[in-house]
């Protein structure tokens, strides 16, 4: 009996852990996917409006080498520096980069507005085209990128955006190529660009 | 006549640092040099603003606080990234600075974050902004308003 009874704990033991396993690694439990790779783009599904009011989508992006990023236009720091570095790469690049698709995806739909994205890329090089849409389409896209953002209030009573401040670099079939930091050196960053513009070659060669 | 080679030195670094024109009241021994920010898109969105305060004195001192006529809420604010590649923004902790010592505010890290502007950064212009220090002392630097897409004092 006693042996019988330390069998059935042990056995609803094992259930319980097999289940708090399930829960943290499939389950509602499973950590948020950061630092894995992104889909290609063509595996990707979410729509979008872009700054001049078209409807655009991941497919939208194949055919071309692409760099996508995510902000806000209310980031009075990290934003505005990625995208004057991304135009400084773009000059260094001169007509290369008229072959590429450049995005800034805003992760703050609710006051980055099509007209809020089109003032603001105004600013920069003009290639770089901002997409914004519902908040849900925004979760897919970020999904699709394994990037996250967070709304988070500030004191004023006003909010900020946490956000994935990566770029992506995608090569023209939508295979993801690699990753620049947002603090990249120059240096480091046109090379990666380059390579994300010739990868197809490389991968249909 | 012993204060000379000094007041040459010192000015001799304010012709060298370029286009900020520090000013002193009170402090003369911590300043400010190398100040910008970008211009901004009417008064919704926060301005930034960058500078080096370089400490010439023999004591440490700590940056307390910040006003500009341009803002009500000036703030020296932090972005971190973390391994993930999430960038984050908060309120800094105290700078410190000791003797001889400068500490660097620039894109992508520490910056005065300038909450409730009165009134639009417009390019071409310049702004006063005064730190104030743990010993109570005050430095006034009047910042230029560089474009949008500024990267740095030079651009």
């Amino acid at each position: 009996m006693q042996r019988r009874q330390l069998f059935q704990y042990g056995a609803g033991a094992l259930a319980m852990m097999l289940g708090i396993g399930w829960w943290r690694v499939d389950g509602p439990g499973a950590p948020k996917p950061t630092g894995q790779r992104p889909l290609p783009l063509t595996a990707m599904d979410f729509r979008l409006t872009d700054h001049e009011g078209h409807e655009v989508g991941p497919e939208t992006l194949i055919g071309r080498p692409t760099m996508v990023f995510f902000g806000f236009t209310y980031c009075p720091d990290v934003c505005p520096t990625t995208l004057s570095d991304i135009s400084g790469w773009l000059e260094d690049l001169g007509d290369e980069a008229a072959q590429m698709n450049v995005v800034f995806i805003t992760v703050d739909p609710a006051r980055d507005t099509v007209e809020a994205m089109a003032e603001y890329v105004g600013y920069f090089h003009p290639a770089i085209r901002g997409w914004t849409g519902t908040e849900n389409q925004i979760t897919r896209a970020t999904d699709g990128f394994r990037a996250s953002y967070e709304r988070v209030p500030t004191e004023g009573g006003d909010y900020t955006m946490n956000h994935t401040a990566s770029i992506f670099l995608f090569g023209a079939n939508g295979e993801f190529v690699t990753m620049i930091d947002h603090h990249e050196p120059r240096e480091f960053a046109v090379p990666k660009i380059r390579r994300a513009l010739t990868e197809d070659v490389e991968i249909t060669t | 006549m012993i204060e000379l080679p000094y007041i040459k030195g010192l000015t001799l670094f304010l012709l060298l640092s370029g286009i900020s024109t520090p000013t002193f009241a009170g402090s003369e021994d911590v300043i400010v040099v190398n100040a910008w920010s970008r211009a901004s898109i009417g008064i919704n969105r926060p301005g930034a603003a960058y500078f080096t305060i370089h400490n010439a004195t023999e004591d440490t001192v700590t940056l307390t606080g910040l006003t500009t006529p341009l803002a009500t809420m000036p703030e020296i604010h932090e972005t971190k990234t973390n391994a993930a590649g999430v960038s984050s923004m908060s309120p800094a902790d105290d700078i410190t600075i000791g003797p001889g010592e400068s500490v660097a505010l620039e894109p992508g890290g520490l910056h005065a974050m300038l909450m409730k502007l009165q009134d639009p950064m417009i390019e071409g212009e310049t702004f006063p902004l005064t730190l104030t220090f743990s010993d109570g002392s005050e430095v006034t630097v009047e910042v230029p308003i560089l474009g949008i897409a500024a990267r740095g004092p030079e651009s």
